[in-house]
C-alpha cells in the first residue's frame, strides 16, 4: 500500500477549482446541428409484410431447413444461412412472450399512464419469432407472460403499411 | 509465420440505386456468392467475421450489431472496422497470421443511395471547431478540398489538366469491359472539359459518381486452403496502411498516406521495383488526378511523370502499366468503404484469370490501393500474388 502512495501521491487540489458563471462564459464552444437524412429501403421481405399489414394480415417466411416461421419475414434464415422459401399467413393471435410496464417517457419524465410494451409470439410460429408491440385494454397488473392476445387493427382506411397499423394487442376473449 | 490466401470472393453488381433490397439483403447476396466461390459453409467453417462500415453512412448507431444475420455470423466472433475494405482485410490478415483463426470473412458495402444529405454528412467529417464553420458560412460543397489538392498537385509536379482528364476518359471506357460497372461511357477529352469546372481545376466528369454494392472476401490460412479448394490460390503478400494529419492546410501534394502504406506492404511482399515486379494495378481514382498522384506514390512513376505516361499511352489496357482495368471508381462508382474491396476484387480476378474481356495475360502479381476519400488522408495498399 505504501508503494501506491508513492506512485500517485495525495490529491493535488482536493477542493477543486472554484468557477463562477463568468468563468464559464470564457470557455469557447462551437455549435452545429447535423443535417443527416436517410430513406432506407425496407427490403423484399419487410415490404411484403408492411403491405399485408395494410390488408389487416400478418405474414411470415418459412425456413425449409429449421421450419421456423420468421415474423417479421426475412429472405434468409440467420440460423441456417439458407434462403427462406415460403410465405405463410398467420392468424395474428398469439401469446405474450415478455413485457414491461414503462413508467418513463422518451424525455425521462415519469408518466401517469404507464406504457405497456412487449413481445408477442404468434400462433403458428415457434417462440422467439414474434414482434414487439404495445398492449392495451388490459390493466398493468393483469398482464402476464403466456397470456393469449389478439391484434387490434386501425380501421382499414387509416392503415398505411406500417407496424402502427396494429394499434396494440389485447387479451383474447375466451 | 503462416501464409494467408484469398479462398473466395463474391460481389453484387454496382448500381446507382438499390431500392429493391435492404442493406441486409444486399450483403446476403455477396456473402452467398463468396461462400459458394470458397466452397464453405459459414455456419460451420468460418472462425471470424469483419465488416467495414461507418455509422453516419448507414444512418443508425452501432452498425456492427446489424451485421451477423446476413453473413452467417450469429453467435460468432464479429467486429466492425470503422475504415475501408483494405483496412478490414488487414485485420483479417492479422487474425490469421497470428494463428488465432483459420478462416476469416471480410465484408464491405455501400448503401449510400439511402443517404439523402450526402454532402452534409461529408461535411461532418471536417474538423468541427475550425473547418466546418468555414464550409457552412458560404454553403460550399465539401469536395472543394479535391480542387485544393489537385491544384497543389498540378503545381508541384507540372502535370496538366489534360493529362488528368485522360484518366476520366480511359476509366469510363474501361468500365464498358466490366459487367459490374455502371458508369461505362465512351467520352472524348472535349466532353470532360465541357462538363465544366466543379472546383478548379477539377471538372465535373473527373469526379466519380456514387454507387451501391457489396463485396465479400474469404481469407484463409494457406495450408488449410490447399486442402479446401482446387482453384488457384491468391496469396496476400503484404498489406499496409497509413494516415496523414487531418489538417487540410497541412496536406502534402504527394499522397503521403499512399506512399507510406505502399512502403509497408512492399516491405512485407519483397517488392523493390514495383514497375518491374507488379503486373496489374488498381489505384483509387475518385477524382481523376488521384490516379496519377497515387501511381507516383506507389512508385510506378516519379513525381510528375505519371501524367506524361498517361499521355503516351503507357498507362491502361494497351500500356506497360495495367492500371484500373476494372474502370476504377470513375467506372465502377464510388462505393464508399467498399471501393477498397472493389480494387482488391479486380486484382484477385486478374490473378485467377477470371477478368473476362479485361484479362491481362499471365498476371502473377497485383497491387490494390485505397483512399478513404475526402476530407481525410488515410489509405491502404495490399499486394497479392500467385505462387504456383
Ligand atoms: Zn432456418
Amino acid at each position: 500500500m505504501a508503494k501506491k502512495h508513492e506512485l500517485f501521491g495525495p490529491p493535488l487540489n482536493p477542493l477543486g477549482t472554484r468557477l463562477e458563471a463568468e468563468d464559464m462564459e470564457k470557455i469557447a464552444h462551437v455549435r452545429a446541428k447535423p443535417n443527416a437524412k436517410y430513406a432506407w429501403a425496407a427490403g423484399a421481405a419487410i415490404s411484403r409484410f408492411l403491405e399485408e399489414l395494410k390488408n389487416g394480415r400478418i405474414i411470415g417466411r418459412k425456413c425449409a431447413r429449421c421450419e421456423r416461421v420468421l415474423v417479421p419475414p426475412r429472405m434468409f434464415c440467420e440460423r441456417c444461412f439458407q434462403p427462406t422459401t415460403e410465405w405463410v399467413y398467420l392468424p395474428g393471435t398469439g401469446v405474450v412472450e415478455t413485457f414491461s410496464i414503462s413508467y418513463i417517457d422518451q424525455n425521462a419524465n415519469r408518466v401517469k399512464e404507464p406504457i405497456l410494451v412487449g413481445v408477442v409470439a404468434f400462433d403458428g410460429a415457434p417462440p422467439h419469432c414474434g414482434i414487439m408491440h404495445y398492449f392495451g385494454e388490459v390493466k398493468p397488473e393483469e398482464l402476464k407472460i403466456g397470456m393469449p392476445v389478439e391484434p387490434v387493427w386501425k380501421p382499414a382506411e387509416e392503415r398505411v403499411g406500417s407496424v402502427l397499423d396494429i394499434k396494440y394487442f389485447r387479451p383474447r376473449k375466451k | 509465420m503462416r501464409d494467408v490466401v484469398v479462398l473466395g470472393v463474391g460481389a453484387t453488381a454496382f448500381t446507382s440505386q438499390t431500392p429493391e433490397v435492404n442493406w441486409k439483403e444486399l450483403m446476403y447476396e455477396a456473402a452467398v456468392k463468396a461462400y459458394a466461390d470458397a466452397q464453405i459453409d459459414p455456419r460451420r467453417d468460418v472462425d471470424s467475421f469483419i465488416t467495414c462500415a461507418e455509422d453516419f453512412w448507414e444512418g443508425f448507431s452501432i452498425f456492427d450489431e446489424f451485421t451477423p444475420d446476413q453473413l452467417g455470423a450469429v453467435l460468432r466472433p464479429m467486429m466492425t472496422v470503422c475504415g475501408d475494405g483494405l483496412q478490414g482485410l488487414a485485420n483479417a490478415y492479422m487474425q490469421i497470421k497470428t494463428g488465432l483463426f483459420n478462416i476469416v470473412v471480410v465484408e464491405a458495402h455501400s448503401k449510400i443511395s439511402e443517404l439523402l444529405t450526402y454532402e452534409h454528412v461529408v461535411e461532418m467529417a471536417y474538423d468541427p471547431i475550425y473547418e466546418r464553420p468555414l464550409s457552412a458560412e458560404r454553403n460550399v460543397h465539401p469536395y472543394y478540398v479535391a480542387g485544393l489538392e489537385m491544384n497543389l498537385y498540378l503545381h508541384a509536379t507540372g502535370t496538366t489538366e489534360e493529362q488528368c482528364a485522360l484518366v476520366a476518359v480511359q476509366n469510363r471506357r474501361q468500365a464498358l469491359n466490366n459487367p459490374r460497372a455502371p458508369y461505362g461511357a465512351r467520352l472524348g477529352l472535349q466532353e470532360i472539359f465541357h462538363s465544366g469546372y466543379a472546383f478548379t481545376p477539377l471538372k465535373k466528369w473527373e469526379i466519380a459518381s456514387r454507387a451501391d454494392g457489396c463485396i465479400v472476401f474469404v481469407l484463409a490460412a494457406a495450408e488449410l486452403a490447399r486442402r479446401l479448394t482446387k482453384k488457384p490460390l491468391v496469396y496476400v503478400e503484404g498489406i499496409g496502411w497509413s494516415s496523414e494529419s487531418p489538417w487540410i492546410a497541412a496536406r502534402s501534394a504527394d499522397a503521403g498516406y499512399a506512399r507510406r502504406a505502399a512502403q509497408m506492404a512492399y516491405r512485407q511482399a519483397g517488392i523493390t521495383n514495383p514497375r518491374r515486379q507488379i503486373d496489374v494495378i488498381e489505384v483509387e481514382d475518385r477524382f481523376a488526378f488521384k490516379e496519377l498522384q497515387h501511381l507516383e506514390a506507389l512508385g510506378f512513376a516519379r513525381p510528375g511523370e505519371a501524367g506524361w505516361l498517361m499521355q503516351a499511352g503507357a498507362i491502361g489496357p494497351e500500356g506497360e502499366l495495367k492500371v484500373n482495368l476494372s474502370g476504377g471508381s470513375l467506372g465502377c462508382g464510388d462505393l464508399i468503404e467498399a471501393s477498397a474491396l472493389q480494387r482488391a476484387l479486380e486484382i484477385v480476378l486478374q490473378l485467377r484469370g477470371e477478368a473476362g474481356a479485361r484479362q491481362v495475360p499471365n498476371a502473377r502479381v497485383g497491387v490494390a490501393q485505397s483512399w478513404r476519400g475526402l476530407p481525410h488522408g488515410t489509405g491502404a495498399v495490399a499486394v497479392f500474388a500467385r505462387r504456383d
